[in-house]
């Protein structure tokens, strides 16, 4: 798992020391955006509901940084991550949390629904397993205009249950379509343990499609990247789709008010993964081992994210709501 | 109406709606058609027949039996450069879809503050009296017609059809259309050569007549003018108003026809209880109250499961001879 020991010949010294670098960063801007997002909506300057990503954010920024800006993903109700990893900017995310005008959305789709075509992000999704079709459908557009796009489909292992799921799966391999099947298995359905809710093998089911399927170790930002590349180029070429499973865990509950929860997750295995398992600490002590970056550096990293995510706060909670007569604009092109 | 010294040909309504589609192709290599055993087979009405040919297997696309996977596709296709149509068969099968329809399609524009667009048309049948009992002869438009974002059209005639068809099609917004499936040989009108788009949200006076309005949908339009043609003999002159699209709805033809003869029974072969002819007959009474000799009368299926016994199955869609009885009791003749 993530206790692989560093060495010279360690293969990921190929991905090369800027995109190592740039893998901690975006995973740090998402740690401290999400924490954020956690102070906001605690101190009720955010409403209406908030899925931190704290946790998994090594599947996010892996994937997307194996990915082309107008290459697609499709993301969740817990989203932020992914459409940060996208490219996304911080201030347009915050501004759309609080619902303000300058939001990606101007305050009409809020923390479910940021969608921004400017980086391929089709839009988060807040029925689970929704936006299956929609990734499989911009990958069958992508392949029918020769765009050489691939989509890339989250969800969380919750969407297992949904029936739309293998529907899409059954097109996308029947249909050879440039789409992944991000499966971010953190272990709970809401307040569920998916042990519970999911009969069989996971990865047999798509396995069962002729779909290619692997297992990532998800707080393993440089075997996410990894294997992602190898997918989406795969993909890219029109070999079709594949399913990746990553394990990961979230710290937080499903949402933030999900504060009691020792009902259905022990306290202890919350305690393992933060402290044995988290992605940033990892990869930032694999960095440091392996002498592409030293404690200084990492630090430097985090205090200018710091900046950034202080000063898009800022801009967000100062932006001005929009003017209800808006209300009913954009509801048709 | 159309004017009819300048249109030669007659075409049945669905062979109307065939050569829309072939049309719309021809115009744009964007649109495409998918749905179960459409290529071939011609769709199980056999409307279609013959489109493979000219199109191929790439355009005009056999799915597997998954209404909501292969809409899901037309959802994400159409945001991403597709311009396509998504054919269900059945508009019972709308259930299987909804998901798809109303809380993907219809609300992305809005979602994201206006960024991504959804030119999706799905086409559905509606219609009763096929002996085809209570799963497959439901017409269900007034379920889209409720989700804001979605536009509906229920076409009547040839020529209607064909415009109205053309006019989803290039429509940056996802279009539902409820063909009257009973319609497809039984139907036949005057179409012009030429190319021409009907505008969504206009309605046609079908007959005019100073008495009483009656105003009709799909296949209560014929139903309509024959209760027309007969209640001429008894001396009533009865306008025939087909809004044509149920959303966007041309309020403004439908009140002035009710404003100038007094009288409104609104008929829809849609189930009668919160359905279109509630909301048309409510608009009628808000914005004609003083110019109504009485109340505004509605007639619909029967709230009841479509059965599949032809005596009793006609017993639940209103019939000329019941439109007649009724105008004549409020025209007190």
């Amino acid at each position: 798992m993530a206790t692989k020991t560093a060495h010279a010949q360690d293969p990921a010294l190929q991905i090369g020391k800027e995109k190592l670098l740039r893998l901690y960063r975006q995973m740090v801007a998402i740690r401290l955006f999400e924490e954020r997002v956690n102070d906001l909506y605690t101190r009720a300057v955010m409403p209406g509901l908030a899925h931190l990503y704290i946790g998994e954010e090594a599947i996010a920024v892996g994937v997307c940084e194996a990915l082309r800006k107008d290459d697609y993903i499709t993301s969740t109700h817990r989203g932020h991550g992914h459409c940060l990893a996208k490219g996304a900017s911080p201030d347009l995310m915050f501004a759309e949390l609080l619902g303000k005008e300058q939001g990606y959305c101007k305050g009409k789709g809020g923390s479910m629904h940021i969608a921004d075509p400017e980086t391929g992000n089709l839009g988060a999704n807040a029925i689970v397993g929704g936006s299956a079709g929609i990734a499989t459908g911009a990958a069958y557009a992508s392949k029918y205009l020769k765009l050489g796009r691939v989509a890339v489909c989250f969800f969380g292992e919750g969407a297992l249950g949904q029936g739309l799921l293998y529907e899409e799966m059954n097109l996308a391999q029947l249909w050879k379509l440039p789409v992944i099947f991000a499966c971010e298995n953190n272990g709970y359905n809401e307040y569920t343990h998916f042990s519970e809710s999911t009969a069989g093998d996971v990865n047999a089911r798509a396995a069962a499609f002729g779909i290619s399927v692997e297992t990532v170790d998800g707080q393993h930002v440089r075997e996410v990247f990894s294997v992602a590349s190898k997918y989406i180029e795969r993909a890219r070429t029109g070999d079709g789709p594949a399913f990746l499973q990553f394990k990961t865990y979230r710290y937080h509950g499903h949402h933030v008010g999900d504060v009691a929860r020792a009902y259905y997750r022990p306290k202890a295995e919350e305690q393992e993964w933060v402290t044995q398992r988290d992605p940033i600490t990892l990869h930032g002590e694999w960095l440091m081992t392996n002498g592409i970056a030293d404690r200084a550096a990492l630090d430097a990293i985090q205090e200018s994210l710091v900046k950034d995510m202080d000063a898009a706060v800022e801009f967000a909670v100062n932006a001005p709501f929009p003017d209800p007569d808006k209300v009913d604009q954009d509801i048709y092109a | 109406m159309l004017d009819t010294a300048a249109a030669v040909r007659e075409l049945t309504f669905g062979d109307a709606i065939k050569e829309a589609i072939a049309e719309e192709m021809r115009r744009d290599p964007k649109v495409v058609l998918m749905g179960e055993d459409v290529a071939e087979a011609g769709t199980t009405f056999k409307v279609l027949t013959g489109l493979v040919d000219e199109f191929g297997k790439d355009r005009i696309i056999d799915t597997p039996i998954s209404e909501a996977g292969f809409t899901g596709i037309g959802v994400g296709a159409a945001m991403t450069g597709m311009r396509p149509i998504v054919d269900i068969m059945f508009g019972d099968f709308l259930m299987i879809i909804m998901d798809q329809v109303a809380n993907q399609a219809a609300k992305i524009h809005y979602m994201s503050g206006g960024k991504w667009k959804v030119p999706l048309v799905i086409r559905a049948t509606m219609g009763a009296t096929r002996r085809s009992a209570a799963q497959h002869s439901q017409s269900l438009h007034a379920w889209p017609s409720h989700i804001p974002g979605l536009k509906v059209v229920v076409p009547s005639t040839p020529y209607d059809a064909k415009g109205l068809f053309k006019a989803a099609v290039r429509d940056d917004n996802p279009v539902v259309i409820f063909e009257h499936k009973i319609s497809y040989k039984k139907v036949k009108g005057p179409v012009p050569d030429e190319d021409y788009v009907i505008p969504l949200g206009v309605a046609d006076v079908k007959r005019e007549g100073s008495d009483i309005t009656l105003i009709a949908l799909s296949s209560m339009v014929q139903t309509a003018l024959r209760a027309a043609t007969m209640l001429e003999e008894v001396g009533i002159s009865a306008e025939v108003v087909d809004p044509r699209t149920t959303w966007p709805l041309d309020e403004k033809t439908l009140v002035d026809s009710v404003k100038k003869t007094s009288r409104c029974i609104v008929m829809d072969e849609g189930y009668f209880r919160y359905g279109v002819t509630g909301e048309i007959a409510s608009i009628i009474q808000e914005q004609a109250f003083y110019d109504l000799d009485g109340p505004v009368r509605r007639m619909g299926a029967m709230h009841v499961p479509i059965p599949f016994s032809p005596s009793l199955e006609d017993a639940t869609v209103p019939s000329d001879r019941q439109v007649f009885e009724v105008a004549r009791q409020m025209c007190n003749r």
